[in-house]
């Protein structure tokens, strides 16, 4: 992509964090992060206490799946902030064999759930998550539904009340 | 001689060295309006902790959207939130139009307005209508429910031939243009049906006392709490963050109309209440002006490539039936990229994260429903209330489970 001018929040992030963040764009208007993912805590307390970014509010976690290229999996933040009125979007890959990031509910207490939906359809793994477990799903359910790789006309059997 | 004992109650601790309770509610109970599940662990009738649950109306929405065409999907978003269908079709269609830098005509954009602000008023009442149905208030609900049905069968049905599945917007416009006489009806409906039933249920319940005493101060929540748990829309306006993206993050053309957003104070559910009847009186200021400045002119953007040739052509020439063949059988071709665009439905942000490879359907969806942060909170707004409470803020923060579980 031709080097654009950065958006001001995009220029704090890599002014700040360097080499972590590992590419940017604007596309549609939307700024977008890739970020490493070893420091995705940092950047997003970052996020939300940088005076000048203030993302109080996280609007949305999920994950990709890029079946085929590697790392496999994606992580996406979408945050949003009450005083600037700005929004920016987080990303950070995963690999198959290691589907795991850390948790950001410290940072963000609404992130409980979202995390447990993106373990739940893709099984990535948020490291120090307190309740890490299906969401949407049942506990006997085999798989994770959203993978690119789970077949859509797949059945599992349907449970009882007991299981 | 028996001894009366007297037992005190005292915070966080229990009565009898009782073990707490455990209450199951739902999935099917006639309060929970949905297929939710609450688990309760009670102390007499304090709520120690509570546990929501769902899922139980999960249908896959973005596994089936990625093996579906653009154009298809629209189907699937009506049974996001089935109570205002209209607004997930506006939502999901101004999301795909950002990814295909598509700028929808003038009167594409007044309709799309008018028909969100009607889904938001049926949207409101049925809220508050079901909400006091569970506090023994049945009246309300019916004074709520003609209305619905008013606008259901005066606006939406010969709008879009349905009442619920209406998969009324296309990518770059609508399915058609408002059928003839829609804008005095529009008028009529508002002014001797919402109106009045609007002033009926603030006359029964805004000063009554029992209203007022069963839920002021009924599970309250702070700013800086529903800024930190996600929620949007009415329930955090409530609480007294002034966050509406009509205003913020202004889109179609709601920066043309004069409206207020209105806040509480506590975020309790006497509160919740208050907001949406602002609301609702809020989005009638917005359909009147809307109404007043309609214009004319085509609803679909002049672009072939995302709009189905006209009927004559496809009859009458190859070149038209390929088109049309090609439209619907490889679907609206979409460039590569990713967007989120999220706009202001009736419970809050409704946000749309597509990705696409290009082609004719999307690589992945998700949405993000606003109900989601706003049930994951149900701990916070009634752990140590009472039990019977937990009703009452249930249904005043309006959990739809058709766009919590998807």
């Amino acid at each position: 992509m031709a080097e654009e001018k950065k958006s001001a929040v995009l220029e704090t992030l890599v002014g700040k964090f360097g080499d972590d963040i590992v590419s940017t764009h604007s596309d549609f208007g939307d700024d977008t992060a890739l970020v490493r993912r070893e420091r995705i805590v940092e950047i997003c307390t970052f996020l939300r206490d940088d005076p000048a970014l203030r993302f109080d509010f996280a609007m949305d976690l999920t994950g990709v799946d890029y079946l085929g290229e590697e790392p496999r999996f994606e992580v996406v933040y979408h945050l949003y902030s009450l005083e600037k009125k700005h929004r920016v979007r987080i990303k950070t890959r995963v690999p198959e064999e290691d589907p795991v990031i850390d948790s950001v509910i410290p940072v963000w207490a609404g992130m409980d759930w979202y995390e447990r939906e993106a373990y739940d359809m893709y099984g990535i793994v948020f490291r120090n998550h307190p309740n890490l477990k299906r969401i949407l799903m049942y506990e006997s359910f085999v798989g994770h539904p959203l993978r690119k790789d789970y077949p859509k006309a797949r059945r599992q059997p349907t449970i009882g009340p007991d299981e | 001689m028996t001894e009366v004992v007297t037992y005190k109650r005292e915070a966080g601790k229990l009565d009898m060295q009782a073990e707490p309770m455990l209450l199951n509610i739902g999935p099917s109970h006639p309060a929970t309006h949905a297929t939710l599940r609450l688990i309760a662990e009670l102390d007499g009738e304090t709520i120690l902790k509570l546990t929501p649950e769902f899922g139980y109306l999960h249908r896959c929405f973005e596994k089936e959207s990625e093996s579906h065409t653009w154009t298809q999907v629209v189907t699937y978003t009506d049974r996001l939130n089935y109570v205002s269908p209209l607004m997930n079709n506006v939502g999901y269609a101004m999301a795909v139009e950002k990814l295909c830098g598509i700028d929808v005509t003038e009167r594409c954009k007044y309709i799309r307005v008018l028909i969100s602000e009607f889904s938001r008023i049926i949207d409101h009442m049925v809220c508050i209508g079901t909400n006091m149905v569970d506090l023994g208030a049945l009246t309300n609900f019916w004074y709520f429910w003609k209305p619905r049905e008013e606008v259901y069968m005066h606006l939406i049905e010969p709008l879009t031939g349905t009442r619920l599945t209406t998969g009324y917007t296309r990518i770059g416009g609508m399915a058609w243009d408002l059928p003839d006489g829609w804008e005095e009806k529009a008028r009529g409906v508002i002014e001797h049906v919402i109106l009045p039933a609007i002033a009926d249920v603030n006359a029964l319940l805004t000063k009554n006392r029992i209203f007022i005493e069963r839920t002021m101060g009924v599970g309250p929540i702070t700013p800086k709490d529903a800024i930190a748990l996600g929620f949007t829309g009415p329930c955090l306006r409530a609480a007294g963050v002034p966050l509406d993206l009509r205003k913020d993050e202004t889109y179609l053309v709601y920066d043309r109309f004069d409206f207020d957003v209105p806040v509480g104070e506590e975020g309790d559910t006497c509160d919740r209440y208050m907001v949406r009847m602002e609301e609702m009186r809020q989005s009638v200021r917005i359909i009147l002006q809307a109404l007043d400045q309609l214009p004319g002119g085509p609803v679909n953007v002049d672009d072939p490539r995302f709009n189905l040739p006209p009927k004559q052509e496809v009859y009458g020439s190859i070149e038209g039936l390929m088109n049309h063949f090609k439209h619907i059988m490889d679907g609206v071709q979409v460039p590569a990229g990713e967007v989120y665009s999220a706009t202001e439905a009736a419970n809050g942000e409704l946000g749309y994260y597509i990705v696409s490879k290009g082609g004719g359907g999307p690589y992945k969806i998700k949405v993000r429903p606003p109900c989601f942060p706003l049930f994951q909170g149900m701990p916070r707004l009634c752990e140590g209330g009472m039990i019977a409470d937990l009703i009452a803020v249930l249904g005043s923060v309006n959990i739809i489970a058709g766009e919590l579980d998807r």
